[in-house]
């Protein structure tokens, strides 16, 4: 598992904050000596507004994960405004809709007068336009399971539920420990991570490669990434691919689209396609139907145990008719 | 009889040039099975001593590989024959099998299954996109006959090219409500694809293929003819309408089953029509086969390329053929004027 330095945020984010201000003062100091010079008093700039020490109170969030993470420290309140991808905890229901990654939408954000917007790091243009607005950011990086805890505690100090953040952090890496534990010693069986796949058809399969906190999940769940050597978050896995690299185990993840029991065996045995894989030969194909799969979020250990449990064969998996549609009820 | 101001070669002395094709066809068939990511022992491929289900050189020869190489061959050929009756059809030689709406068709039936496709019944987003492709050419007809008593080759251009615009804003409406996982794999589909996996899909489409084969095998002379232009080949008995009718109803089968297998691999159905046309000349006769065998050959090899270069990553087929084809289709522009 690939640890990240738990500051790099803070400090981006204090670089960035730098670059800003000298760059503002720069202009500034360009702004008064050309109104001297025409004999003309400026105008006072308007003037930043000092970042709330305090609590904050009307956060935006585009962001699931981060959305996630706001609640689980008891930020729930205080969250205003959420993306369009947001669906848990079932109280964003009833925040306002702000767009996503591709089309965040500009006017609402502001007009949710939000005291911290948490965007991609990406989002270039909504952070230049944010900055202008003189909102305050919270830069998000997808990136490894350590990441999640240590996001955690940075926003959580941020925010001012910086006890409650680390709390809860803690938590999850004493479950992920236990799950690290519960799998030690154990054989780690070379595991195929899909995430995409055309329903009904081996074609268009995309796999995990070996970044990101998807590997890093199969990793600490008990498996060893099929395709860990390819330095990619993601590949598109070619039949030969999948047959040169055998998988032991195919874990395929899929947001809960409450598919039925029925229609999960069946696509199940699509995989039948390729019988000469171990993974189907000894019938160690498991399609996990779980939003709770999809999101680096504070359920990410709960998402750890479900994989280590399908990977060691001990899970109710395939799924189990009589909990209804999909491994994920919550 | 000359189109494109190239010379006919004398049918007798261009059958051993379509013979060359066809066998540039079947070496490549044969070879690219051996080429590949994996490097396998062609011993082992053909042993019998081990069980097909231990014999990984196996496996990935006959499960990966040559339904693979067998995929492009019918894609490849497909795309450049329709191509050439397309260039036929339309008496233009920038003409391809997308120009009139049946791969924007294809694709937005494909998008429309990847994103909201649990409610789809059978065959997936290969059935989608022949669905897709079905509308698009019923539309394009509908709207070249609305006006006109027979088939007007300009309206049918127009309405191709108008629909094409329509359906790509289409797709993007509908990329626009899928999630992440959704646009890259159908962005990912929209670049080509030709692993296959098995003989399943090029089984589904062959029947489609081949039913468009047949007729382009009767369009080759009332094509020479109509080249001349629609008079004169009325004036030497051809049904022009009718003519018209099953190359576009043909062409337009070959196209919708050749992107239900591969995706819209684009550029095939315009550089290797004109590249043969330098060799065989323009006579229908040899350039209808000399364009399918030819153009098999060409989409394996560009194939082979894809799944080489990057290895293990695969590079999508569509950018290589990208690659080639939009230098060659600016060539083809300036050499034009």
């Amino acid at each position: 598992m690939r640890v990240h330095a738990g500051g790099w945020m803070r400090r981006e984010w204090g670089l960035v904050r730098l670059a800003a201000r000298t760059v503002h003062h720069g202009l500034l100091a360009a702004m008064v000596a050309m109104a001297l010079a025409i004999g003309v008093l400026a105008a006072p700039p308007a003037v930043r507004p000092l970042r709330p020490q305090a609590p904050l109170h009307r956060i935006v969030s585009l962001i699931p994960a981060v959305t996630e993470m706001l609640f689980a420290m008891g930020a729930g309140d205080d969250v205003v405004g959420v993306s369009s991808f947001d669906h848990y905890p079932s109280a964003v229901e009833a925040r306002t809709r702000v767009g996503g990654l591709i089309d965040p939408d500009f006017e609402r954000i502001i007009s949710l007068r939000p005291d911290l917007v948490v965007v991609y790091w990406t989002q270039t243009d909504l952070i230049a336009r944010l900055d202008r607005a003189h909102l305050p950011i919270f830069k998000y990086r997808h990136a490894g399971l350590a990441d999640v805890t240590a996001t955690m505690r940075t926003l959580g100090t941020r925010i001012g539920h910086a006890r409650e953040a680390d709390r809860e952090a803690t938590r999850i890496e004493r479950e992920l420990d236990a799950v690290l534990a519960s799998v030690a010693g154990r054989p780690r069986p070379r595991t195929a991570l899909v995430f995409g796949r055309e329903a009904g058809a081996l074609r268009g399969i995309f796999v995990s490669g070996g970044v990101g906190f998807l590997h890093d999940m199969l990793e600490a769940a008990g498996g060893t990434n099929a395709f860990g050597d390819v330095r990619q978050e993601s590949l598109q896995a070619s039949t030969e691919l999948l047959i040169a690299r055998a998988p032991e185990v195919i874990l395929e993840l899929r947001p809960n689209e409450g598919w039925s029991a029925v229609r999960l065996r069946q696509e199940e045995a699509v995989w039948k396609g390729l019988s000469s894989l171990p993974a189907v030969r000894s019938g160690r194909v498991y399609i996990l139907a779980d939003d709770r799969l999809l999101v680096p979020g504070p359920r990410v250990a709960e998402a750890v145990r479900m994989m280590a449990g399908a990977i060691r064969g001990t899970g109710s998996f395939p799924t189990d008719p009589a909990r209804g549609t999909g491994v994920g009820k919550y | 009889m000359t189109r494109a101001g190239l010379p006919s070669l004398p049918l007798r002395r261009g059958v051993p040039l379509v013979a060359l094709c066809l066998v540039a066809m079947i070496v490549a068939i044969g070879a690219a099975p051996f080429i590949g990511s994996t490097p396998i022992r062609v011993a082992r491929v053909f042993s019998r001593s081990t069980p097909f289900a231990d014999n990984i050189d196996a496996q990935i020869f006959f499960i990966a590989r040559l339904p693979r190489a067998l995929a492009a061959a019918l894609v490849g050929g497909t795309l450049a024959a329709a191509g050439v009756v397309f260039q036929g059809l339309l008496r233009n030689p920038l003409a391809t099998p997308y120009t009139l709406g049946v791969s924007a068709g294809a694709s937005l039936g494909a998008m429309v299954v990847m994103t909201f496709g649990a409610a789809w019944p059978v065959g997936g987003v290969a059935s989608a996109s022949l669905a897709g492709a079905g509308l698009a050419v019923l539309v394009v007809y509908w709207l070249a006959r609305a006006r006109h008593s027979g088939l007007s080759t300009t309206v049918l251009l127009l309405a191709g090219v108008t629909l094409n615009a329509f359906f790509s804003a289409l797709i993007l409406f509908v990329q626009y409500l899928s999630d992440f996982v959704q646009t890259y794999r159908a962005l990912r589909w929209l670049m080509g694809d030709l692993d296959v996996a098995s003989f399943a899909p090029i089984l589904a489409a062959l029947p489609l293929v081949l039913v468009a084969f047949i007729a382009f095998a009767w369009l080759a002379r009332p094509l020479n003819l109509i080249s001349l232009g629609a008079d004169a080949a009325a004036s030497r008995g051809v049904d022009v309408e009718r003519a018209q009718r099953v190359a576009f109803f043909s062409a337009s089968l070959a196209t919708g089953a050749a992107v239900s297998v591969g995706g819209p691999i684009g550029f095939i159905g315009i550089i290797v029509p004109h590249l043969v046309r330098r060799l065989v000349g323009s006579d229908h006769r040899l350039v209808l086969p000399a364009s399918t065998f030819f153009g098999a050959a060409f989409l394996i090899g560009c194939d082979a390329v894809a799944r080489t270069i990057l290895a293990p990553l695969e590079l999508p087929v569509g950018i290589i053929t990208a690659l080639i084809g939009g230098p060659f289709f600016l060539w083809l522009l300036i050499r034009k004027r």
